[in-house]
């Protein structure tokens, strides 16, 4: 069913990535006397001034914004060790340092609502800047070289890097994918595509990414209109207003036209 | 039983203490998750759904209590943030499921395997959603379509199969994240193996292992 189709069903957000970080334990000193608390989550406290206690970070950074708690930074976020970690992560091309899964979405969190409870605050932000220029970076070259596969493997990546590559990889694997796999391709109508190719020795129908049906009622015939586009971006853009300017635009955009009657 | 007691392995027991450890709001968000990142429908996850719900509802009332009470604003504050994060959790989930459900509406009702996925409010979200497309798909172009083209599940009467429903693709790449290190993993019928450890992010096509 057509207009209905929502292809961002599966894709998380960057909010959802940051709920989900939120749930990671934190060490917070309080400053006031409170009993413990029995969430659906889990049970938290007592509290007690001065005495250091786990929580969930979001529960850190609630108390945190009423000047109820000081939030001890995790030990990986010391200027030391990123120096270190900034350092490896430099030296080593392939490879990924070991960093918190929620690395990203933490060190946020704490830079926005606990500055002050972080030694060297400037020196650890920019430290972790640098540390995930560097990884991306190394994401985007890594991702250069892999080619048609059936799983790739990155150790020690986190959740934000993967959401940022995500939707990109899922699809561009896809494509490798089919590819390879030409019998694979979901044909909408296998039977009459496979003749039509053969009669007219056309080569194989090439695929990208997404792979759209387009059917046009004209005054006498079906037409059926396939192609692959190579970004989902240029189907945004692509509105068909005759069956000529389809065909045209089909032959700009992809250097071969697909244009098959449907005999009935 | 004591006498099996003796033969855990020590991976057993940590299974059995992070069970245990678990809360429903862990596994809440383990099937939300499954479920906004997998092509088709998941199972529901009934018996948790309405453990979730009861929470809730025990958790409302709670801070109802609180609030009438005369509670510190502070605790009751804490409270409602814990009530809304389970509840985003709970609605994100059934959301994506329904937002399945309308994308893949008669595919999901032709299929049993899928079709006994779904609960007893979804089976009827389903019907009705197909009966509600049928009449506005009947109405606006259908009806005035000739007769070998009114099916709203086939492109013509000549059509074997329903091919105008659509499927959700199967063969898709999904990202995993293994939790402990797996034997080696057979893909895709190939030689080529490949073991998962704990910490590796891994790219891999789905239903192909």
């Amino acid at each position: 069913m057509a207009g209905q189709s929502d292809p961002h069903i599966s894709l998380f957000s960057a909010e959802e990535v940051e709920f989900m970080a939120e749930d990671e334990l934190i060490e917070i000193v309080p400053n006031l006397r409170m009993d413990p608390l029995n969430f659906i989550c889990g049970d938290f406290g007592p509290f007690l001034p001065q005495i250091a206690t786990q929580v969930p970070f979001w529960l850190a950074v609630a108390l945190k914004k009423r000047g109820k708690c000081a939030i001890r930074p995790p030990q990986w976020m010391s200027v030391e060790n990123l120096t270190q970690v900034l350092e490896r992560e430099r030296e080593s091309q392939g490879a990924f340092q070991v960093l918190p899964f929620h690395y990203v979405e933490i060190s946020r969190l704490l830079f926005d609502h606990a500055r002050d409870d972080i030694p060297d605050m400037y020196m650890v932000r920019s430290l972790i800047e640098d540390i995930r220029d560097v990884r991306i970076h190394k994401v985007e070259t890594s991702l250069e070289k892999f080619s048609g596969t059936s799983a790739v493997k990155i150790p020690n990546l986190s959740a934000m890097e993967v959401n940022i590559i995500r939707p990109f990889v899922g699809r561009a694997l896809q494509a490798f994918y089919k590819h390879d796999n030409p019998e694979k391709i979901p044909d909408v109508d296998r039977a009459s595509s496979a003749q039509t190719r053969a009669a007219n020795n056309e080569p194989r129908m090439i695929m990208a990414e997404e792979f759209y049906n387009y059917i046009q009622v004209s005054k006498r015939f079906f037409f059926f209109f396939w192609f692959a586009a190579a970004t989902e971006e240029i189907t945004n853009h692509f509105q068909p207003a005759s069956d000529e300017g389809t065909s045209v635009l089909l032959e700009t955009l992809f250097g071969e036209s697909y244009l098959v009657p449907f005999s009935l | 039983m004591a006498s099996s007691a003796g033969e855990w392995s020590a991976e057993q027991i940590d299974d059995y203490e992070t069970l245990i450890s678990t809360t429903d709001v862990e596994l809440l968000k383990k099937a939300w998750r499954n479920e906004k990142a997998s092509p088709e429908i998941l199972p529901f996850e009934e018996a948790l759904v309405k453990r979730a719900k009861e929470q809730i509802q025990l958790m409302e009332e709670t801070v109802d209590d609180f609030e009438e009470s005369g509670h510190d604003p502070l605790i009751v504050s804490l409270y409602q943030m814990d009530l809304d994060r389970v509840q985003f959790l709970l609605r994100s989930y059934l959301r994506v499921r329904l937002q399945k459900i309308e994308k893949f509406m008669f595919y999901i009702w032709k299929t049993d395997m899928y079709r006994n996925r779904l609960s007893i409010e979804e089976e009827k979200f389903t019907e009705r959603c197909i009966r509600d497309m049928g009449k506005h798909l009947e109405e606006t172009v259908l009806s005035k379509m000739p007769d070998n083209y009114q099916s709203v599940l086939k492109q013509s009467v000549i059509s074997e199969e329903d091919d105008m429903v659509p499927e959700p693709q199967l063969d898709t790449f999904v990202v995993a994240k293994c939790e402990r290190t797996t034997r080696p993993l057979y893909l895709d019928g190939s030689r080529q193996s490949a073991g998962f450890n704990s910490r590796q992010v891994a790219i891999r096509t789905l239903f192909t292992v």
